[in-house]
């Protein structure tokens, strides 16, 4: 991993499209290098997969998502692992982070609608073994998503021309 | 009536871009190259800064050099950044944009008769302001051939007996050219050789690309014959917060003290604060603004080589200035037929003086979208020559 490498990731984190001429130009490499460092990066798991942030409210298809909060009482030898490992098998779990503070877990979770998000939850996570207590947010709306604002700015006016 | 209007406002030139700017302004769907100013907004980890400031009542007048803490926080920056050792108590002005700090200097320094060496080419502002003081303005010709570095035959060449001082800026608006500390290392003998003070308009230090930006002052004994011009507008996106900075010698920042005093009073307070903010805090926003620039960069002298207008490498500042000498066309003509044709704004080099004669001056702080979509519609414009 050398400054060339982070520079590519940080360029498909923005836009993951752009084709390796395209890139090889912005970075002054050639066109086969930039595929050898992609799949290197790729084989390597550093690059997971690619992408979209997509404005699902605008697209309407009306899932309805949620951050859950899970107190957990951690296992010997095992701590928050495994546990964790089991929640992140269920589909509807997009999102799972250890945390600090008051809750150990982080979940995000999505489902066609608010019956469907917490049945999930009363039904799969609250009663599995060792979480103590939940916490559920239904997300109202999403502003920001990975970096992108989710909604209108207004152009701001340049001049045409200026030295 | 009698004409009212003094000989020196006379003696300058007017815009050298109107008549393209009232075109531009009747036309739709034109990509502008033709702005000297980031296309990002401020940071706004800066504006909220300021917003809150406003809220908490600060609104006054500052003392006239600039917050004592924005000028702390300026010493500390130039010196870790630039090795420049400027105190903040009697080194620095904070000036409502480096033009201010441009005009106070000149004036500071310029008598009528003087003559003064202006790189060219050149942002469009600095031989006014020496005729404005009743100096002389004396182009020193920068060439493609030195990728419109200063050549110091050229700058020997230009010197009298009356020339009191030379206006550099790099890297360069218009031709992104950047001088390395062996070429600064030839002018500086020249400067302290001929006893001549130095005015070095460093305001695009920051969008230094494939070196680090060496600051003129640091440069043998300049430190006491040079005044650093430097602001915020470009690094930190910040061009409407007009705010600047003059660094000097003391003895020649309380002469540009005097001059900021009277016509200025202090730098508006709430630029000033976003000022301190953006050197507190943004440090990371304006890294990626420079790497996007850099990536744009090679996109657009990739592009422009590819279309038939040879174009060196520039190493500092947005902009490209690439050749039109192969089309045919003169610079206007050029400029003004692609706006017509194709819809893109570009500014003619010779608007920028001596050298800038058949270039184009194009700014690539445009999202890569627009750059994309220009570069081809000058492809179409230059094949349909």
């Amino acid at each position: 991993m050398d400054e060339k490498d982070l520079e590519l990731l940080r360029i498909l984190e923005e836009n993951s499209r752009l084709s390796a001429d395209e890139i090889a130009i912005m970075t002054n490499l050639s066109t086969a290098e930039v595929e050898n460092r992609v799949h290197a990066l790729e084989a390597a798991q550093v690059i997971k997969r690619y992408s979209t942030v997509i404005n699902w409210e605008q697209a309407g298809n009306g899932e309805v998502s949620a951050i859950i909060e899970l107190k957990v009482s951690p296992e010997r030898d095992y701590g928050y692992d495994r546990i964790a490992e089991r929640l992140s098998r269920f589909r509807q779990v997009k999102t799972l982070r250890l945390m600090t503070g008051t809750y150990d877990l982080q979940l995000v979770v999505t489902g066609k609608n608010m019956q469907e998000v917490s049945r999930f939850v009363s039904v799969h996570i609250a009663p599995m073994d060792r979480i103590r207590e939940t916490a559920t947010h239904i997300i109202m709306k999403s502003y920001k998503e990975n970096g992108q604002t989710l909604f209108e700015q207004q152009e701001s006016e340049r001049l045409l021309y200026s030295f | 009536m009698r004409n009212f209007v003094s000989e020196r406002a006379q003696a300058i030139p007017p815009s050298g871009i109107r008549k393209f700017f009232d075109l531009a302004l009747t036309m739709e769907n034109v990509i502008s190259l033709g702005v000297g100013e980031p296309d990002f907004r401020t940071p706004w980890n800066i504006c909220e800064s300021s917003i809150y400031s406003i809220e908490q009542g600060t609104t006054s007048y500052t003392s006239n050099k600039g917050l004592p803490s924005l000028r702390d926080a300026l010493s500390r920056y130039l010196g870790q950044h630039y090795n420049l050792p400027y105190t903040s108590n009697d080194e620095i002005i904070i000036t409502s944009g480096v033009s201010e700090g441009l005009d106070i200097a000149i004036r500071s320094i310029v008598d009528p008769g003087d003559e003064v060496a202006i790189a060219q080419p050149s942002y469009v502002s600095y031989a006014p302001c020496v005729t404005l003081s009743g100096g002389k303005p004396v182009p020193v010709r920068c060439t493609e051939k030195d990728h419109f570095k200063l050549n110091p035959d050229a700058l020997l060449e230009s010197i009298t007996p009356k020339t009191k001082a030379l206006i550099i800026n790099f890297p360069n608006n218009p031709t992104g050219a950047v001088m390395n500390a062996g070429d600064l290392k030839a002018i500086a003998d020249i400067v302290i050789d001929k006893d001549i003070l130095l005015i070095s308009d460093e305001v695009y230090a920051e969008l230094t690309y494939d070196s680090t930006h060496v600051a003129a002052a640091t440069i043998s004994d300049l430190w006491e014959r040079t005044i650093t011009l430097n602001g915020f507008s470009k690094a930190y996106a910040m061009t409407g917060w007009r705010i600047g900075y003059l660094c000097a010698p003391k003895h020649l920042c309380d002469a540009a003290l005097k001059i900021h005093q009277y016509i200025m009073l202090c730098a508006p307070v709430m630029g000033q604060v976003g000022a301190l903010e953006a050197l507190r805090s943004a440090e990371e926003d304006k890294n990626s603004m420079v790497n996007e620039y850099r990536l744009r960069r090679n996109m657009i002298v990739a592009g422009l080589n590819r279309i038939g207008l040879p174009c060196h490498v520039p190493e500092g500042a947005f902009y490209a200035f690439p050749s039109v000498k192969q089309t045919g066309l003169s610079d206007v003509e050029f400029a003004e037929r692609l706006l017509k044709e194709q819809k893109v704004a570009v500014v003619p080099g010779s608007v920028f003086g001596e050298g800038g004669e058949v270039h184009l001056r194009c700014a690539y702080a445009v999202s890569r979208k627009d750059l994309s979509e220009a570069l081809g519609r000058m492809e179409t414009f230059i094949s349909g020559l």
